[in-house]
């Protein structure tokens, strides 16, 4: 007979996740900085993409739970119209409004 | 352990592949027909993989004790050519026929266009005229949650298909709530940058339960991990949950959604 299940506190979530998450969160600081260090860089930083970083990263450091469902829904395209055509298009991880 | 792949396209995967994954307890697998990486230009390009797909891959799963089941249907990425599309399903009932044939997928929207929709419809219909079980994929990235919308809208518009009949594969965080409401089963696929991690997959086990879910590493020619249901099966064994439920997740939800072709025999 197993042992009951006996869900982790809070406190075991952050032992057992601290660490690889420190380590996602210098990823993506490194990504910018990386970003800033190369020419271009103000057409980058107004790229849709960029801004839609920007938008989740304030999402990120919300303080209600739910994040992970808001930054999904900030990425998504909101229209409920479909396309006239797919011929050449492909999802690039967030939403341009100004694209078809 | 044992596991099954609900969702892995093994005709991209080396023999070593099914070394690995029958030594590991994985030994049923179910493979989707989907886009080969670049759009094929012909009918007889779809035939020849549906031969694939029903004859040469199950013989070589056989080879390493690996039953593997599959699932036919011109996926969505290439059904912007109607006269295409039309020629592709009109074969499809003679490869549906085969034994080793589970239903009609994965089907479903890709950029969520109009003709996208007008071939998943005519799938729903001969879905719908042979009784045939169903796996949808849902679009990647920002398309996900409108497809998933209107799929689930052109479905629930169909009173003769059952939900319960239904997999709505690639659920995220942001459309498994809506999925589950309406009665479907839902997939999680486990894909190293593009999709989840076990780690967010589990979060939605203890988030949503795990009822009608089945985990899938939609392992392919991209990167991807023909393991990663173990390695997810793991990650829900390290935060202390049962192996009983464990067991749910990994084999018996997809043995039980499965189970509704009479074909269908897990190892």
């Amino acid at each position: 007979m197993s042992a009951p299940y006996s869900p982790m506190q809070a406190i075991d979530v952050l032992d057992t996740y601290f660490i690889e998450n420190r380590s996602r969160i210098l990823d993506i600081a490194s990504f910018l900085d990386r970003i800033d260090r190369h020419e271009g860089v103000a057409a980058a930083k107004a790229d849709y993409r960029y801004q839609a970083l920007q938008t989740i990263l304030r999402l990120l450091s919300a303080s209600e739970t739910g994040r992970t469902k808001a930054i999904q829904m900030a990425l998504s395209d909101p229209s409920t119209e479909p396309l006239d055509s797919a011929l050449g298009l492909r999802a690039y991880g967030a939403w341009d409004g100004s694209r078809p | 352990m044992k596991v099954i792949d609900p969702h892995i396209h093994m005709v991209s995967r080396t023999t070593d592949d099914y070394l690995k994954m029958t030594i590991s307890g994985i030994q049923t697998v179910c493979e989707p027909a989907f886009w080969a990486g670049y759009d094929r230009g012909t009918a007889a390009s779809f035939r020849d993989y549906f031969q694939q797909l029903t004859v040469v891959e199950p013989a070589r799963a056989a080879r390493f004790g690996i039953k593997h089941y599959c699932w036919i249907g011109l996926n969505s990425k290439e059904s912007e050519d109607l006269a295409l599309a039309d020629e592709v399903l009109s074969f499809l009932p003679e490869f549906l026929d085969r034994p080793t044939v589970l239903g009609i997928g994965e089907v479903g929207l890709n950029k969520n266009s109009r003709n996208e929709i007008a071939v998943l419809e005519k799938h729903l219909e001969i879905a719908v005229a042979r009784n045939e079980l169903i796996l949808i994929h849902t679009p990647h990235l920002e398309d996900k949650h409108k497809g998933t919308r209107i799929i689930m809208d052109m479905i629930r518009s169909e009173p003769r298909i059952d939900p319960a009949r239904v997999l709505i594969d690639h659920a995220e965080e942001h459309t498994i709530g809506e999925i589950k409401d309406n009665g479907f089963w839902f997939g999680m696929t486990l894909y190293p940058n593009s999709k989840g991690s076990p780690e967010r997959a589990i979060d939605a086990v203890e988030i949503f339960g795990t009822e009608r879910l089945c985990i899938n590493s939609s392992a392919d020619w991209s990167v991807s991990d023909p393991l990663s249901t173990l390695k997810c099966a793991n990650e829900m064994r390290r935060r202390g949950h049962p192996e009983a439920a464990i067991n749910q997740v990994f084999y018996e939800n997809p043995k039980s959604f499965l189970s509704q072709c009479p074909k269908f025999q897990a190892a």
